[in-house]
């Protein structure tokens, strides 16, 4: 449960997801929550998204950013580091979306689910 | 019951997907699948009593964070759309084929049941067990119940370098008072707490960059309480100048391995408070398990040194004539899981071990799919099985929408047929009682769980409700 939420005068911004099969999905963004946070309380439409709840054991919250947000973002920690080279799809701007807290500076940033059937088969 | 009646009246078609196994790959290939069009409904049919596959009997006990992930597949089965029953032996109470008489589409999803043996004199003495049958020990899965390891000995000896070996040589090494607060099978809790283990090897028939295991996995046994990491400083000589141009993946954990190795110096503290330890060994193939003088139990195994060479862009691993004799009480075997062949109809690739299939549309049988490690051959980790059914799903909703399966409505056909053989389903609804009591069993232990490991227990505790009424 996130006390956020619960807070009269909680700040919204505006997030967008790209799906993996590229829709984009602009939802609002309570400052401070994570972006895991985010797209369950949004209900986004993500296959798998979040499988080990926000405890840093599965990278099913992969998200690739832009390089001017991702830039601003505080460092990974070598835990996440540790799930994310297991990531698919992975880029020199992608994050754990668990990992990284909602600020007001990222009001109408783009974030993208990678497309990671592609690559399914060289395991 | 609403949801059943909605579905007789509506004139929608509708298409019947079964899946057989209930593993993360059954469970991602039905959730996909109903998302992605509304017109389907599956049915999840498991051999054991229970859902979830590897992510319940294979998944190590101090890693219950990866197991959060049943929470979605339970949320699946409660939303309506996918049934799960449990009990049901797929190639014996029920065909592949009869169940491609009664649905549009079957996919296998079965995982990989066997494993793969060494083939060297000695393998079948006692103390040297698969690594699968000793994660499925102290998992608590039924059929490895009385495997009880010899664990009167200092050294284990791990054969293997993947993420399986290291999860078993850290149940060996990890200290009691954490393995306990676990959903570790009380019985093994019990084995380890009397076990005299104090040094785990790990044994790979090539170096330092071919390791098979996760930086995650690396990173918790460096770190593992009580425990100090044995590596030889010459295993790691020269890596420094290769790293740099490692893949991203590769790159972090061969600093840290090589970190580690170099770390000053064993530090005088850290052998203090450490009675455990863990090692690498690279270039050993394993010749031959040696017996001891009973002639009954492993003494230690007898090693191929090789070196490595380049052979066509490939580096391979070639006995270099040295042999190397480690002396251990218990061998585990952790060289791989293998898919087996569950029914004649499917075709098979026995050389990969995986379901002959294109893009998880299994070759020759219409109606027929697969997904998961029988798909794809036993690598890869849970999320690799979202990825690959996801990808299934797609296929199956294709072949939907361009009318190469045809709808089936028989809705009961399957459960008549299987009642009609004697053979108790178990409904998600009967699994959910068997996790009530596992949970309750486990709060008087002060754990999250203890697993019931008798079939006929779970199966007792299932249908307690249907016996009262
Ligand atoms: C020891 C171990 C530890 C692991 N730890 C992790 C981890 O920490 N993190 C991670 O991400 N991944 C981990 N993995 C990998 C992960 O478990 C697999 O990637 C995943 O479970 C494969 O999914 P699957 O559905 O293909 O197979 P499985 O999970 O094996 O599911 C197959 C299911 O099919 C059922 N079945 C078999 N035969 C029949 C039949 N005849 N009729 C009906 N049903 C049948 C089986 O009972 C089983 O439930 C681990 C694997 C192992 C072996
Ligand atoms: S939700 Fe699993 S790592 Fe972020």
């Amino acid at each position: 449960v996130c006390t956020t939420s619960l807070l009269s005068k909680e700040e919204k911004i505006t997030v967008n997801y790209i799906n993996r099969d590229g829709t984009k999905m602009p939802v609002k963004a309570v400052v401070g929550d994570s972006l895991l946070d985010v797209a369950i309380d949004n209900d986004l439409d993500i296959e798998g998204y979040g499988a080990c709840e926000g405890t840093l054991a599965c990278s099913t919250c992969h998200l690739i950013f832009e390089e001017k947000q991702f830039d601003s973002l505080p460092g990974a920690s070598d835990e996440e580091m540790d799930m994310l080279d297991l990531a698919w799809g992975v880029t020199d701007t992608s994050r754990l979306g668990c990992q990284i807290t909602v600020t007001k500076d990222m009001d109408g940033m783009t974030v993208t689910v990678p497309e990671s059937v592609a690559d399914a088969r060289d395991v | 019951l609403g949801f059943h009646l909605q579905r007789l009246y509506s004139s929608q078609q509708q298409f019947r997907v079964c899946v057989v196994g209930s593993g993360p790959a059954g469970f991602y290939t039905a959730q996909s699948l109903v998302k992605n069009n509304k017109n389907i409904t599956v049915d999840i049919l498991e051999k054991l009593p229970v859902p979830f596959g590897l992510v319940r009997y294979g998944v190590a006990p101090d890693h219950p964070e990866v197991k959060n992930v049943i929470n979605q597949f339970t949320a699946l089965a409660q939303g309506g759309r996918c049934q799960f029953f449990g009990n049901i032996d797929i190639g014996n109470d029920v065909t592949v084929s009869e169940l491609l008489d009664m649905y549009s589409a079957v996919v296998l999803s079965y995982g990989a049941a066997s494993d793969k043996k060494l083939n060297i004199p000695g393998e079948n003495l006692k103390g040297v067990y698969s690594a699968r049958n000793f994660v499925g020990w102290y998992n608590g899965l039924p059929q490895d119940m009385e495997l009880n390891p010899n664990l009167d000995t200092e050294t284990a000896m791990v054969i293997g370098q993947g993420n399986v070996a290291l999860d078993v040589a850290r149940i060996l090494l990890t200290p009691i008072e954490i393995l306990k607060k676990t959903d570790i099978s009380y019985h093994a809790q019990e084995a380890l707490s009397r076990s005299k283990v104090k040094r785990v090897y790990l044994v790979g028939r090539r170096g330092p960059l071919q390791v098979s295991f996760t930086i995650k996995e690396l990173r918790e046994m460096v770190k593992l309480p009580g425990t100090r990491p044995l590596l030889q400083t010459a295993d790691f000589k020269g890596l420094d100048k290769v790293i740099p141009g490692l893949p991203r993946g590769k790159k972090r954990l061969i600093e840290l391995l090589y970190k580690t190795a170099n770390e000053e110096p064993r530090n005088a503290d850290r052998i203090e408070t450490t009675n455990r330890e863990w090692g690498l060994k690279f270039l050993r193939s394993p010749l031959e398990i040696i017996a001891d003088k009973s002639g009954g139990c492993v003494a230690g195994v007898r090693f191929a040194i090789n070196h490595i060479q380049e052979k066509g862009g490939q580096e391979i691993a070639l006995p270099s004539g040295e042999e190397e004799f480690i002396k251990c009480g218990i061998v585990l075997k952790s060289i791989g899981y293998k898919s087996v062949q569950l029914d004649p109809i499917i075709p098979f690739d026995t050389a990969q071990g995986v379901i002959k299939n294109d893009k998880g549309r299994v070759d020759k049988v219409r109606g027929l799919y697969c997904s998961g490690w029988v798909k794809r051959g036993p690598v890869g980790v849970i999320l690799s099985s979202l990825n690959d059914s996801i990808e299934t799903a797609k296929t199956i909703i294709t072949d939907i929408e361009d009318g190469t399966l045809s709808e089936k409505t028989s809705e009961t056909s399957l459960l008549d047929l299987l009642t009609s053989r004697g053979v108790k389903t178990v409904t998600f609804e009967d699994w959910l009682n068997i996790d009530r009591e596992e949970r309750l069993r486990g709060q008087s232990r002060d754990k999250p769980r203890e697993k019931i490991s008798d079939i006929n227990e779970m199966l007792d505790v299932a249908f307690k409700d249907k016996k009262d009424t």
